[in-house]
Formats: structure tokens, C-alpha cells, sequence
């Protein structure tokens, strides 16, 4: 289990040098300048150097890069651009909003798909699995910004239980969790849909194995083969599913955040993107591909729990 | 429980209950300021937040664009034209609690024109040679040479007076010494500010006033109609307008802007060079088209580079008036030109209106070739680099007609009688004077056919109808709310 858990760390941590490289050289290499931006149609061109020189973003590329490099290795960030704080308060405050909704999201589409799945698979080729087949094969189809348009229409315009979009801040818990509901729920129905299907071909699959039959005819209830036997042969594709959601929930929910304004990492990123904030958005990104890589390897040994086979290979 | 307090407040009103006047007002705004420094950065969304509200200046503009008083009570001019004394309001204090004297000013314009100032908008301290504290409360600004401008310029956003103690924490906690302090700042989120009770002008009657950041259209018309925001003075969604209009919750406020929207040619580049090649173009373009197809038919339609409602502003649409015969008559003369390329930053009248003016000019056998950009690029390759043969922009500056006498800017006009033209209208007080040399200078660039302009950009807002005192037009880009109040 440890040398395991060893390489697969090893290849973290090349995985994360050769992100800090092809990320910084990308977006370096779009054109745009971060001083010009900043100071717009009429700056003289002696305002605009001088703002490059306040920057830092008149060295060399390779100084530059490995000033970064080696600043994020302390877990100084650098100075935004634009914003002029540190890029890790940014960073941090954002993650407050962002975080809890990710998680919040998996929660429901894990709570949602379970069952469901569960079911679809116990209950194959009859109406009850048809009917989820249709649902989650539509809630897959729909986009989640449109349900969320759908969502605000409804129950922030119409029923006004819910306020349009805006984030209150933690101050008060029951405010934000409010706040964080409707676009929780955008992004979990699509993710649930996906779970729940790939738990019931995943099941399904499981259930025709020779071992179940065996469990069957040894006297156990097709109940009590499912829970005690093929649940947790089904589990390593969908624990695949659901790292691979909590990383797209983490950071692709640029489109959500926009729909309901909130302040959240997706929404930093467009901003530092549009305003060519240049070390925010290489800072944020190479703490991206941190987390899907993490998360990742947080996956890959979870599949060694459950499956002990993966152990005594390694 | 909002809806319990809502429902109480409709029991009370029903009742006919005294009611305390709601002071606090939420404001929705597209962009976030990127920082809250208006004398280090170009974004609008800073003067947006601070201007009138949190600094001010010696001078500043009024709701219709009129210079006015500000920290600066009066000024007066020396015979030559060259000294500038300005009196400063006795007991203004910044909201840190120190004074606001002659120190700060002498401070805060030679910081802006300083070798290393990073002033989005340094042109306008060229030409002071020095500045000078007479005694605390009067200011001496001594000049290369006579400019009248000198009040307007000092009116901007960028040359609001600034403290040393303070100015290194501008940007992300502002101390000015307007009506309004600084109270805090979720970045990506909102913006508060409180009334500042030591303000030494007429109190506003807002008790405080938050600016909510929402890009999104959809998400903006949302935040309206459920009344998360009670105003929205630049409306991003005007397809939604009518619906606001029809409700009875909501008013709808139309004004105009200092924003000429033009279609910029490169003047050195061929086949632009060639001034029957512009004028095809000019009358090619039916303007009317564009501000209801691109503009939902907000927009005046303009004939130079000057803001209609000025009082020195001179119609010469007819100049270029949607004439197609023409056009392709200039262009047989012309003969062939290759494919013109056109070039889009992403605001809407510049995407939208772009689509349109690619398909007038094809039906005058004009070819282009569209390319969408970002701010950022549009800025290095176009604006900067000059590399392009078309774009669609609005200028939004106040009174700008003298970027035509810079032949290194981006469409690169180069027009000794225009540059002598503005030369004397920098150094020319007498307001007659100064009208006449203001038309001559939109007529020539007219005849010239320099750019080829469209309209003048609507500012277009909503808010609930219950708030009075928002500006209607926007000399300058502000949201000024010394004057706001709700109404019963």
C-alpha cells in the first residue's frame, strides 16, 4: 500500500512541474498587456512603462518564471495586477464560496443518484427503469445554465423565495447556505444524472457475475447479494465518476457562477482571463490542476481500498 | 422571513402607520472596479464607485456636464492666462480625520504628472510647470502656456485630491473627503459605502449604498425583478427594456453619454488613405439600421466626433448620409480594393453593429473580413499596434475632438490645420471663441471623412420608481448619489 500510494505521488509531482511550465509558457504567450489594459485609450506610453516596470513585467521570461515557481513553493502567490492584494487572499476568499458549492453539489447529485441507480438496476427492464432511463437521459441532455435560468425564473422572480444570484457571505451560515442552493441544484441534477446511470450499468454488470451467483445459490436474497457483494464491485467506476465530477465542479462552474453572480473561483478566473491578470490567472489554474491532480490520487487510493487487488499489484 | 418583514411592511402601509424612508440603496453594475484608486487606473468601474461619492476634486462635473465648484469654491486666471489661483473650501476634512489643505493638493498633482505616475490619463497635467500652497486654503498651478481647459480637466476622475498619508491603501480602501466613506469590499460581490457624517457640503440623504457586480444580462434583468438591486443606471439587457417600461414597479431612464460611437478607418493605410475610399464608406453606412438592429434603437445618430446634446455640437449627418448610389460610384472610380479587415472588441454595439455594417458595406462591393477580439488584444494590436483597416469603438471621454490632432493615434488622422486648430482652442478662454473654433474642428474632421460616425452611445438604465435624483445622462462615468433619495 505505501509504495503504492509512493508512485502514485511521484507521478503528482511531475504531473504538477510540467503544468507550472506549459501554463506559464501559454499564457505568457497571449497577446495582451496587462499595463495597457489597465490604463486604457488615452494613457501616454511613459504611464504605461512605468506601470510595466511597478509590475515586474519588464525581465526576462525565464527570471519571471522561475520567480513564480519558486514564490509558489513558499505559497506566496504574488501581487494581483489589477486588484493589487495577494493572489492567495484572492484565492482563499474565493474558495469560501466555491468549495462549499462543489461540495454541496456532489451531496445532492450522490444523494440523488444512489438510490436511483440502486433501484434502475434492481428493478431492470421494467417500467420504474424505463421511466429513469428517460429522466436522467434528459437531465444529461439539458444544460445546466438553462436550468438555472429555469430555477431563478421560477423561484427567485416568480415565488421570490430565493434572492436572483449574490453571495451574502458566511457571516451568517443559514443566509449562504440559502444562497448556495439553486445553483447547487443546477449543477446537480446533470451530475446526478451521469452517476446514476453509470451505478446502474456498473451494478447491472456486477450482478452477472459468477461470484453473485454463487452468493445467490449459497442462500443469500438477490437483496442481500446486491448490498454484500456486487455494491462494492460497482463502486470503483463510480468512484471515477464522482472525482472526476468534484473536479469539474471545482472548476468549471464558470457558467453557473456567472448566471447566479457569485463569487466564486470560475468567476476570478474569467475576470483575470478578460483583464489579462496575469499571475492570478496562472496562479489559480496551477492551483486547479492541483486539486483535479489531487483528487485524483485521493481516487486512485480509495480504489485500493475498496479493491485489495490493486494493493498487492503495485 | 424577508417575506414576513414585506408582509408586515404592506399591513402597515394598509394601515396607514407611519413609515420610517428607507435610506439605503442597492445599485447594480456591470464590471467590478478592478481596484478603488481613480488616479491609478482607465477602468470606468472605478469612477463608477468612487466618483462624487467617496473623492472629490477641485472642480467637478454636474449632472449635465457643466463644470462646477467643488473643494475648489472659486478660481481665478492671471491676465496671461498662465496662473491658475484656486481658494479651497475652508474646514474640508479626509475621512481619516486629518485636513484637506493646500499640501494635499500641491501633493496630488505632482504625483499625477511625475516622471513614474502611472495616471490613466496624464495628458491632462501636461503643460503645469508648478504648483505651489499659497497659504493652507489657496492653491497657485502655473502653466507652460494658456490653457482654458484647466477646470475641465481638473473635474475628471482622474485628478480628485488625494492624501500622502493615505494614498498607499487607495486602492483597495479609498479615503477621499466625499459625502460617502468607504465601509468594505467582497471582492467579486459588492462594494459598500456609508454616509460620511463630518462631510462639509449638504448631507446626502442616503444613510448608505451598496454596488453589486453583475455581468451577466440574464442575471441582471433577474436581480431587477426580483429586487435584489433597486437600480441599475447602465442596464446591460436593453432587449428587456419594454417589459421594465410596462411594469409599474419600475422606470426606465434613457439619457445620453459622452460616448461617440464611431467606425475608425486607418487614415495611413491603403486603400483607407485614399479619402473616396472613406467616403464610399461613410455612405454606405445607413445609421439608423445599426442603432435599431445593434442598439434596440437607443442611439443618436451622429455626423462627427462631438456629443449632440453640447451646446456647440453641429448636425452634420447629412454629410455622410446613407447614399449607396454614391458609394459605389466612388468605388468604380476607386476600382478593386482587397477585403477590408474589421475588427470587433466585445461590447455589443461593436459585435452586433459590426454584423451590420459588414453586410451595408458588401452591398456597395465592399468586401470585409470580420475578426472578434478581446479588450486586451484590441488594445495591443489595434489600438497600439495599428495594425487593422476597420473597427467599431466608443470613445467615452468628455469632450475628446482633440485626439484628432494626435497623428500617432490609432487611426492616425494627420491634419496640420486640424492640429493648429486645437492648438488654439487649448489656449483660447473667450467662450465665443472657443464655440466657433469647437465647430470649425467638427466640420473639418466631417469633411475629411476621417472616421465614419455612427451614434452617440444611449445610456440606458432601470430602477425602481420610487428613487429619484440618478443622473439621467452621464457627462462622465458616474453614479453620483448626493442627490438620491427614495420618494413615498
Amino acid at each position: 500500500m505505501l509504495r503504492y500510494a509512493f508512485s502514485r505521488a511521484l507521478s503528482l509531482a511531475v504531473s504538477l512541474i510540467v503544468a507550472s511550465v506549459v501554463i506559464f509558457a501559454v499564457i505568457e504567450v497571449i497577446p495582451g498587456d496587462p499595463a495597457s489594459y489597465m490604463l486604457g485609450l488615452n494613457a501616454t506610453p511613459e504611464a504605461v512603462d512605468a506601470l510595466r516596470d511597478q509590475l515586474g513585467l519588464n525581465g526576462s521570461l525565464v527570471s519571471r518564471y522561475l520567480s513564480w515557481a519558486g514564490g509558489m513553493l513558499t505559497g506566496d502567490f504574488g501581487l494581483s495586477y489589477t486588484y493589487k492584494v495577494p493572489v492567495a487572499d484572492l484565492v482563499a476568499q474565493r474558495l469560501w464560496v466555491s468549495l462549499p458549492l462543489a461540495l454541496y453539489a456532489l451531496a445532492l447529485s450522490t444523494l440523488i443518484a444512489f438510490p436511483v441507480g440502486l433501484i434502475a438496476a434492481a428493478r431492470r427492464g421494467t417500467v420504474t427503469d424505463y421511466g429513469i432511463m428517460g429522466a436522467t437521459q434528459l437531465g444529461i441532455a439539458v444544460p445546466n445554465f438553462w436550468f438555472a435560468m429555469l430555477l431563478v425564473l421560477v423561484f427567485a422572480v416568480n415565488l421570490r423565495w430565493f434572492s436572483a444570484g449574490g453571495f451574502p457571505g458566511w457571516s451568517d451560515p443559514g443566509a449562504a447556505i440559502k444562497a448556495l442552493t439553486l445553483p447547487a441544484v443546477a449543477l446537480a441534477l446533470p451530475q446526478a444524472s451521469i452517476l446514476a446511470r453509470v451505478m446502474r450499468s456498473a451494478l447491472i454488470e456486477t450482478l452477472g457475475q459468477d461470484y453473485i451467483r454463487t452468493a445467490r445459490a449459497k442462500g443469500l436474497s438477490r437483496r442481500q447479494a446486491t448490498t454484500r457483494h456486487a455494491l462494492r464491485n460497482a463502486m470503483i467506476p463510480v468512484l471515477t465518476i464522482i472525482g472526476l465530477q468534484f473536479s469539474f465542479l471545482l472548476a468549471g462552474a464558470i457558467i453557473i457562477e456567472n448566471v447566479f453572480y457569485l463569487p466564486g473561483l470560475g468567476r476570478l478566473i474569467f475576470q483575470g482571463i478578460t483583464q489579462r491578470d496575469l499571475i492570478v490567472v496562472e496562479s489559480l489554474v496551477m492551483l486547479l490542476v492541483f486539486a483535479v491532480i489531487l483528487v485524483t490520487f485521493l481516487v486512485d487510493l480509495a480504489y485500493a481500498a475498496v479493491d485489495p487487488r490493486l494493493r498487492r499489484r503495485a | 422571513m424577508k417575506h414576513l418583514t414585506l408582509a408586515a411592511a404592506m399591513l402597515a402601509l394598509t394601515a396607514g402607520m407611519a413609515q420610517a424612508q428607507q435610506d439605503t440603496i442597492t445599485l447594480g453594475m456591470v464590471l467590478e472596479p478592478p481596484n478603488l484608486d481613480p488616479t491609478g487606473g482607465a477602468a470606468a468601474a472605478i469612477d463608477e464607485v468612487v466618483y462624487a461619492n467617496i473623492f472629490e476634486g477641485l472642480t467637478r462635473f454636474g449632472p449635465d456636464g457643466a463644470v462646477l465648484p467643488a473643494l475648489a469654491e472659486s478660481w481665478e486666471v492671471s491676465e496671461d492666462g498662465t496662473v491658475y489661483t484656486f481658494h479651497l473650501h475652508d474646514g474640508v476634512k479626509f475621512h481619516d480625520g486629518t485636513d484637506m489643505t493646500a499640501e494635499d493638493v500641491v501633493f496630488t498633482l505632482d504625483r499625477a504628472r511625475a516622471e513614474d505616475s502611472t495616471n490613466a490619463q496624464k495628458a491632462l497635467f501636461t503643460g503645469i510647470t508648478g504648483v505651489a500652497a499659497v497659504d493652507p486654503l489657496t492653491v497657485q498651478i502655473t502653466l507652460a502656456e494658456p490653457n482654458g481647459n484647466l477646470p475641465f480637466n481638473m473635474a475628471w476622475g482622474d485628478a480628485v485630491i488625494v492624501a500622502p498619508e493615505s494614498i498607499d491603501t487607495a486602492a483597495t480602501a479609498p479615503v477621499g473627503t466625499g459625502p460617502f466613506t468607504f465601509t468594505e469590499w467582497v471582492q467579486g460581490d459588492h462594494v459598500t459605502i456609508t454616509r460620511n457624517d463630518a462631510y462639509w457640503g449638504a448631507a446626502p440623504a442616503l444613510a448608505s449604498a451598496t454596488f453589486k457586480f453583475i455581468s451577466d444580462p440574464n442575471a441582471a434583468f433577474a436581480a431587477m425583478m426580483a429586487g435584489d438591486v433597486d437600480a441599475f443606471p447602465n442596464f446591460p439587457a436593453p432587449e428587456t427594456l419594454s417589459q421594465f417600461e410596462s411594469d409599474p414597479r419600475f422606470k426606465v431612464i434613457v439619457g445620453s453619454t459622452e460616448g461617440e460611437t464611431i467606425l475608425a478607418m486607418n487614415n495611413k493605410l491603403a486603400p483607407l488613405d485614399d479619402i473616396r475610399v472613406r467616403e464610399a464608406i461613410a455612405h454606405a453606412i445607413n445609421r439608423q439600421d445599426i442603432v435599431d438592429g445593434a442598439m434596440f434603437g437607443f442611439g443618436t445618430p451622429i455626423g462627427t466626433h462631438f456629443a449632440p446634446h453640447n451646446p456647440d455640437y453641429v448636425d452634420l449627418t447629412a454629410l455622410s448620409a446613407y447614399d449607396p448610389e454614391k458609394s459605389k460610384a466612388l468605388m468604380a472610380e476607386v476600382g478593386e480594393i482587397p477585403a477590408l479587415r474589421l475588427m470587433l472588441p466585445p461590447p455589443s454595439y461593436a459585435r452586433r453593429g459590426g454584423e451590420i455594417i459588414a453586410a451595408q458595406l458588401r452591398e456597395v462591393g465592399i468586401e470585409t473580413e470580420i475578426t472578434n477580439l478581446e479588450w486586451a488584444q484590441w488594445l495591443e494590436q489595434v489600438f497600439g499596434g495599428k495594425d487593422f483597416d476597420l473597427t467599431i469603438i466608443s470613445h467615452t471621454e468628455p469632450a475628446d475632438i482633440n485626439i484628432y490632432a494626435r497623428p500617432d493615434y490609432y487611426f492616425q488622422y494627420d491634419n496640420a490645420e486640424f492640429q493648429a486648430l486645437i492648438a488654439e482652442l487649448g489656449v483660447t478662454s473667450d467662450p465665443a471663441r472657443r464655440s466657433e473654433l469647437n465647430k470649425q474642428a467638427q466640420e473639418m474632421i466631417a469633411q475629411d471623412y476621417v472616421n465614419a460616425y455612427l451614434f452617440q452611445l444611449a445610456k440606458t438604465g432601470v430602477a425602481n420608481a420610487k428613487i429619484e435624483g440618478l443622473w439621467e445622462n452621464a457627462p462622465t462615468q458616474a453614479n453620483d448619489l448626493t442627490g438620491v433619495r427614495w420618494t413615498e
